[in-house]
């Protein structure tokens, strides 16, 4: 063939090895950027001490009354604790199908703690104090009736409006579309509660 | 001083002459301001573009300021934004001409906006301009929403936890992303200083850019006009629209008397209502950040509040999410949802005039609606108005495709003054 240019000598420029060499220069760019980025990237992620600070936290929960919640901090998030009366447990009852997600099937929690109570046992609620709308804090709305007339007992957060009852599970027509959501925990002592570790070890 | 010509300065010497041999001054100067023609019937809503890029280099000047004097870091913002209101000197003006300058920005960019809708400066030839502006309307809410968590006020932290919270709702990659954007478990110090390089670094880069394709589009396409027409369609015989005037001397004069309108209404803010009673600066913001304890009613500053209504509106988060995101996406789509042979409202029949006045209350009434908690009746009207926002873009094809619009002039409407 004549038009073999590009040989030694001819002054013709062979175009599709041109382009090829072009398009190659172009992805081997493109991928070592590609790389190069990675570093950027994984630079925003929550550094060691970050990491570190992010250890299971305990809390002594014997001089928690009945009927009262306290907090604590794990992962720069609220821990609620409430401590359960029987009459709350059975306020608990009875409203299954005003809720998005009655048996939690959707929503986010250790094994231990999906059941309708959604916690380890009837007495002591641990929940994520942040909405699971956007964030918020969801304040305490206990007693019977606190908002309306039928409201049972539970959460209310002011930004949006969400509704939780006594277990942390979502009301129908809230915002948020998941239960709280409640971190690995155990009893290592009785009335010792240790907040992101249980049976499986500390939360990754 | 007399401005030489490109081609007669290079006869003759001096510092000028010598400038232009290497760098095209004379030539820049004529091609784009003493020789660039624009249209003679530009009316009050001519003014918010520039004035907008004044308040640019305004924030620019005050924020370098601020930066030599503001710590970011979850122990100090909070303590050196009051060091600089009590004790650096004139360190409260600083601060309120950027904290005031925020707000005028986004006035100006609205109404910079609604002129493109009321003219239809989007239309062909300047879709790619009205998208380049949206780019610099997107650029400069994620500046404004990180610029507002620098101060480290309480309201600073609940309005980055709720909306880092939204890229939580992407089904999948959320909650990974949004412990990646915040560098912690939860908005922690990690997340103020990224935030405060974003701020004075990243983004100020991104829409200085932007802006700067934004005008090299404008002077490409030449601007729009009150009355829609292409000016460069009708030319002398000296080749210059016969509807055009220099843009300097002609429209800077212009644009000096609204510099000094937009300085005295920016100075009246500074000085007697820097916070505009919550509107500007909100009342939880003057504590700081608390981790345990949110506002008792969250808002994010006015210009979000549209927005933010329509996330609220619906019941659904992730819903809520993308409709909110979707509000934002429709302005891009509007060069091609409006099927409207004539460009201007002052030919437009009544089904696009009411279309927009129906959008810009919405707009507005969202606006005040996410400033309300959430509750009862202004659930129900954000909803309402939710709607007819978003009917105002989809159904735009339908209405003015129906539209009864009126013949256009071959020359724009001008009375001299």
């Amino acid at each position: 063939m004549a038009d073999h240019a590009g040989v030694a000598g001819g002054d013709e420029v062979d175009l599709s090895r041109r382009k090829f060499l072009t398009r190659a220069t172009i992805a081997t760019g493109a991928v070592g950027a590609a790389f190069a980025a990675i570093p950027f990237i994984e630079s925003w992620a929550p550094s060691e001490t970050a990491r570190a600070l992010g250890v299971p936290t305990e809390l002594d929960i014997s001089k928690l009354e009945a009927g009262q919640m306290t907090t604590t901090v794990w992962r720069r998030s609220p821990i609620y604790v409430v401590r359960r009366t029987p009459d709350m447990v059975a306020r608990i009852a009875g409203h299954d199908t005003d809720l998005k997600d009655p048996n939690s099937d959707h929503s986010d929690q250790p094994s231990y703690a999906k059941n309708p109570l959604r916690a380890r046992s009837a007495e002591f609620l641990v929940l994520v104090g942040t909405c699971t709308h956007l964030g918020c804090l969801p304040k305490q709305r206990f007693a019977a009736g606190e908002l309306y007339p039928s409201w049972p007992g539970g959460f209310f957060c002011p930004c949006h409006g969400s509704r939780f009852d006594l277990a942390g599970r979502v009301f129908a027509g809230s915002p948020a579309s998941i239960n709280l959501r409640v971190p690995p925990y155990s009893y290592p002592k009785e009335h010792l509660l240790l907040v992101g570790a249980d049976e499986k070890g500390a939360a990754t | 001083m007399t401005v030489k010509t490109a081609t007669g300065a290079a006869a003759k010497k001096g510092f000028w002459p010598w400038l232009n041999k290497r760098m095209p001054v004379d030539q820049f100067l004529a091609s784009q301001v003493t020789e660039y023609y624009a249209p003679k019937n530009f009316n009050v809503w001519y003014y918010f573009g520039s004035l907008a890029g004044v308040v640019l280099v305004l924030q620019l000047v005050t924020g370098i300021y601020l930066a030599m004097f503001y710590k970011p870091g979850e122990t100090r913002a909070f303590d050196s934004v009051q060091f600089i209101m009590r004790e650096v000197d004139w360190g409260w003006l600083i601060r309120y001409l950027h904290s005031s300058g925020g707000s005028f920005f986004f006035i100006l960019v609205y109404l910079h906006m609604f002129r493109a809708f009321l003219y239809g400066s989007y239309k062909p030839p300047r879709e790619l301009l009205w998208l380049l502006g949206m780019l610099v309307y997107l650029a400069l809410m994620a500046e404004a929403f990180m610029g507002y968590v620098l101060p480290w006020g309480n309201m600073s932290f609940w309005g980055a936890q709720v909306i880092i919270n939204l890229f939580g709702t992407i089904p999948g990659i959320g909650p990974d992303l949004v412990l990646w954007i915040r560098g912690d478990y939860g908005i922690a110090d990690a997340t103020l200083n990224r935030f405060f390089s974003l701020h004075v670094a990243a983004v100020p880069l991104a829409l200085l850019g932007l802006v700067a394709l934004h005008l090299v589009a404008l002077h490409e396409v030449g601007s729009n006009n009150p009355d829609g027409i292409e000016i460069k369609d009708k030319v002398g015989a000296d080749g210059k629209p016969l509807d055009g005037i220099p843009f300097h001397p002609y429209y800077t004069v212009k644009d000096f008397v609204g510099i000094g309108v937009l300085l005295i209404l920016i100075a009246i803010t500074v000085f007697f209502v820097p916070t505009l009673g919550g509107l500007f600066l909100e009342a939880p913001n003057f504590e700081p950040a608390n981790p345990m304890s949110t506002p008792e009613h969250i808002a994010p500053v006015w210009y979000f509040t549209p927005y933010y209504a329509i996330l609220r509106a619906v019941p659904d988060q992730r819903m809520g999410a993308l409709l909110m995101a979707l509000a934002l996406m429709a302005f891009l789509l509007v060069p091609w949802l409006d099927r409207s042979p004539v460009k201007s409202m002052r030919y437009r029949g009544w089904l696009s005039r009411a279309a927009l006045a129906v959008f810009a209350v919405s707009f507005v009434a969202l606006g005040y609606l996410g400033m309300q908690p959430a509750e009862g009746l202004y659930v129900l009207l954000a909803r309402i108005f939710s709607a007819l926002y978003f009917a105002f873009f989809f159904l735009m094809p339908l209405y003015t495709w129906l539209d009864p619009v009126k013949p256009v002039p071959e020359r724009v409407v001008y009375h001299a003054h």
